[in-house]
């Protein structure tokens, strides 16, 4: 089945899942009270993204200088830098290091790059043993799901359903306590992290100026996946960067706002090495792994560029009617949503992927809320303007061809509204039926009667 | 003052009321109307659906029609984003592109033309009637429309605004979006129909007729009595 085939087929279940629609609205009604408390702490909101919009900016347009002094730094203090222009010289990069220290497990802290790549499969396919310690990500391991969102992975199921997934999978006692639900969660995680060779980490931010990485998080589970491991592996997107350290003053505190609506996560760390001569812990072994995987090529894409400045806040996916109704496993793809429908067809190509920008109604709740002002829905139109001029869908061009043919002469026109008057009686009688014409709209909905007098016929009569 | 009257083509063919009213409020507020009547369609459905060639096609004929016009005036939000906002995109390095960008300067959404242009909000009219108010997106969003229509519905006679929890949210209309993915646009107007009928109003008033068609669209299908009204409407009920 084609990609589009497949979107339209899980659309079509989960639009019409009533209990889906209410979970998701009920999390994301939480969200929205916290959210606009702390958005209305800032002194003034609207300056803030375009600070951030400015930052953003100066770093993406400025990638090769940042990411050079980026690494020259993290170089400087012994971490080891590599560069991958694609999923497969990442996957690579990774399993080459976990060869070389013979190592037979693996604790993970989320890092959406890393389901880009598809990392997990390439590492189990390596004989490996991975965890994943973020809550909502081990939850979806255990499901052999992907995320459903890029911040709340699993939010999508309800406790009980999580505690029944424990009791099979981690043999817990039946409880939907969310305390004691994440109790069970850290008791399993915890010998893993003692036992783990390698600890595999993202990044929130790629600091240039001072080489360091800083990860925002809840759990604590990205410290100690980073502290323990003798050797931590950082997979890093190339869009990451920050030019200055002062730049997090601005960025944790929107991060946290527009992600889970908190001034700030409950912990935030910086990374600038491995282990140094006379220091007592953290990994002997740091490597950083740089993604490319197609954003250079969005970065040539002027119009559409700063798609790069995404914080991957998940702020558009909560606002989002279509992400809303249809959930996050419904595109497919590593990243859903707007900024999903917007990037993938250029990560994964423009043809496979064009009916996410299609599926969208071009509401522009998304870009109104993003924190560093992506104009999101207007890229979804570029999105669509470019898959037509590479490949226009013959049905679709010869249609607006006749329909531009009509619209530009009056008389053409108006006898066509004259026809429609007399054979809309008739699609009455097959109304919604797979018969109908115009059954796309008439199996959920009534269509309006075309008027007696049209609006131009009374003009002229009142003439 | 002349107006020009940009009439959308499903408000000429479905919704000739709306129309109607507008030209009967701005002549009774003294100005005259123009209408040029073999505008057909400002090009938006094959402009949205990315065929910006056949877009420009019909919009280049609109053009010279509304060359000479003082202020331009469309009751649609949407349809006015697409000669505000679009038209000097789509005309971008073009011969027509000062043309266009002419057009979208002396472009007005019917509500933000009585408000902020005219400076007229109490036209007089009564409309006994409880209703809420949907935000079409492209007026929202595009043309950044949020008071001017709640500014005339406040000076509306006996009417009683109930504000909907999801007042901004997208009835799912999106033009050919509705019959591209029927499901999701249905499962989005049920959202919006939804939180309007917890108001317990008697009638969803927006300024455009497309959002409106979708949701009395789900409405009737579903047999519930709230009613839609265009804002034009409303304003012309004495």
């Amino acid at each position: 089945m084609s990609f589009v085939s497949q979107f339209k087929a899980q659309a079509r279940v989960m639009a019409g899942d009533l209990r889906h629609r209410k979970i998701i609205r009920t999390a994301l009604r939480n969200y929205e009270i916290v959210r606009d408390v702390r958005k209305a702490s800032f002194q003034d909101w609207q300056g803030a993204r375009q600070l951030a919009a400015e930052t953003k900016w100066q770093a993406v347009n400025h990638l090769d200088q940042h990411l050079e002094q980026f690494t020259a730094k993290l170089e400087s203090r012994g971490t080891k830098v590599h560069w991958a222009s694609n999923a497969a010289q990442a996957r690579e990069i990774v399993l080459k290091i976990v060869k070389d220290k013979k190592a037979k497990s693996v604790i993970k802290s989320k890092a959406m790059t890393s389901e880009e790549i598809h990392l997990n499969d390439a590492l189990e396919h390596a004989g490996l043993n991975v965890v994943e310690s973020d809550l909502g990500e081990l939850i979806v391991q255990l499901r052999k799901e992907a995320p459903y969102h890029i911040v709340f992975p699993s939010m999508h199921l309800t406790r009980d359903e999580i505690s029944e997934l424990f009791q099979r999978e981690l043999g817990s006692a039946a409880t939907n306590d969310p305390e004691e639900l994440t109790m069970i969660a850290r008791r399993a995680l915890r010998k893993k992290y003692l036992t783990a060779d390698i600890g595999i980490t993202g990044a929130n931010f790629a600091i240039a100026e001072t080489g360091m990485i800083s990860i925002t998080e809840n759990e604590g589970n990205a410290r100690l996946t980073a502290a323990l491991p003798k050797t931590m592996i950082s997979l890093i997107g190339i869009e990451k960067v920050l030019p200055r350290m002062e730049d997090l003053a601005l960025f944790l505190p929107m991060l946290a706002t527009m992600g889970t609506g908190q001034q700030l996560t409950c912990y935030n760390t910086l990374y600038s090495g491995p282990r140094q001569p006379g220091e007592t812990d953290g990994p002997e072994e740091w490597h950083v792994v740089l993604l490319d995987n197609h954003r250079t090529e969005l970065l040539a894409d002027a119009e559409q560029r700063d798609a790069l400045h995404c914080i991957r806040c998940g702020a558009c996916l909560n606002v989002c009617p279509i992400f809303r109704n249809v959930g996050g496993h419904t595109y497919a793809t590593t990243y859903s949503g707007p900024i999903g429908s917007v990037i993938t067809p250029h990560l994964r190509g423009l043809q496979d992927w064009k009916h996410l920008s299609s599926a969208s109604s071009l509401c522009g709740a998304c870009t109104e809320t993003c924190p560093v002002k992506i104009d999101l829905h207007h890229h979804l139109l570029q999105n669509r303007r470019n898959a037509a001029k590479q490949q226009p869908s013959f049905a679709e061009k010869t249609s607006f061809k006749l329909f531009a043919f009509a619209a530009n002469r009056p008389a053409l026109w108006n006898f066509g509204k004259k026809m429609a008057r007399i054979f809309q009686p008739l699609q009455g009688l097959v109304k919604g039926t797979p018969v109908d014409p115009a059954k796309a709209w008439t199996q959920t909905r009534d269509l309006p009667q075309l008027a007696p007098e049209s609006f131009k016929d009374w003009w002229r009569n009142r003439k | 003052m002349t107006v020009t009257l940009f009439i959308p083509c499903f408000v000429d063919a479905l919704f000739p009321r709306a129309g109607i009213s507008m030209v009967q409020i701005l002549e009774g507020l003294g100005h005259k109307v123009a209408f040029p009547e073999s505008i057909s369609c400002c090009g938006q459905p094959p402009f949205n659906s990315g065929y910006w060639d056949e877009a420009r096609t019909v919009a280049a004929k609109v053009l010279p029609q509304l060359a000479n016009s003082e202020a331009i005036v469309i009751g649609s939000g949407s349809c006015g984003a697409m000669l505000k906002v679009f038209y000097p995109q789509l005309f971008e390095n073009t011969p027509q592109a000062t043309l266009a960008k002419q057009i979208s300067d002396r472009t007005w959404e019917f509500s933000d033309f009585l408000v902020s242009k005219l400076g007229v909000t109490d036209l007089g009219a009564k409309f006994p009637h409880k209703v809420t108010f949907h935000d079409g997106c492209h007026g929202l969003r595009e043309l950044g429309l949020k008071k001017s229509p709640r500014a005339l519905l406040g000076k509306v006679n006996g009417l009683e605004l109930v504000e909907m929890g999801e007042a901004e949210t997208c009835c799912g209309f999106g033009g050919t979006f509705a019959t591209k993915f029927p499901m999701i646009s249905t499962a989005m107007g049920e959202v919006k129909c939804a939180s309007a009928t917890e108001t317990k109003a008697e009638y969803i008033v927006s300024n455009d007729s497309s959002c409106l068609m979708h949701i009395q669209g789900l409405l009737s299908r579903q047999a519930n009595p709230l009613k839609t009204i265009h804002l034009a409407e409303v304003l012309n009920l004495k």
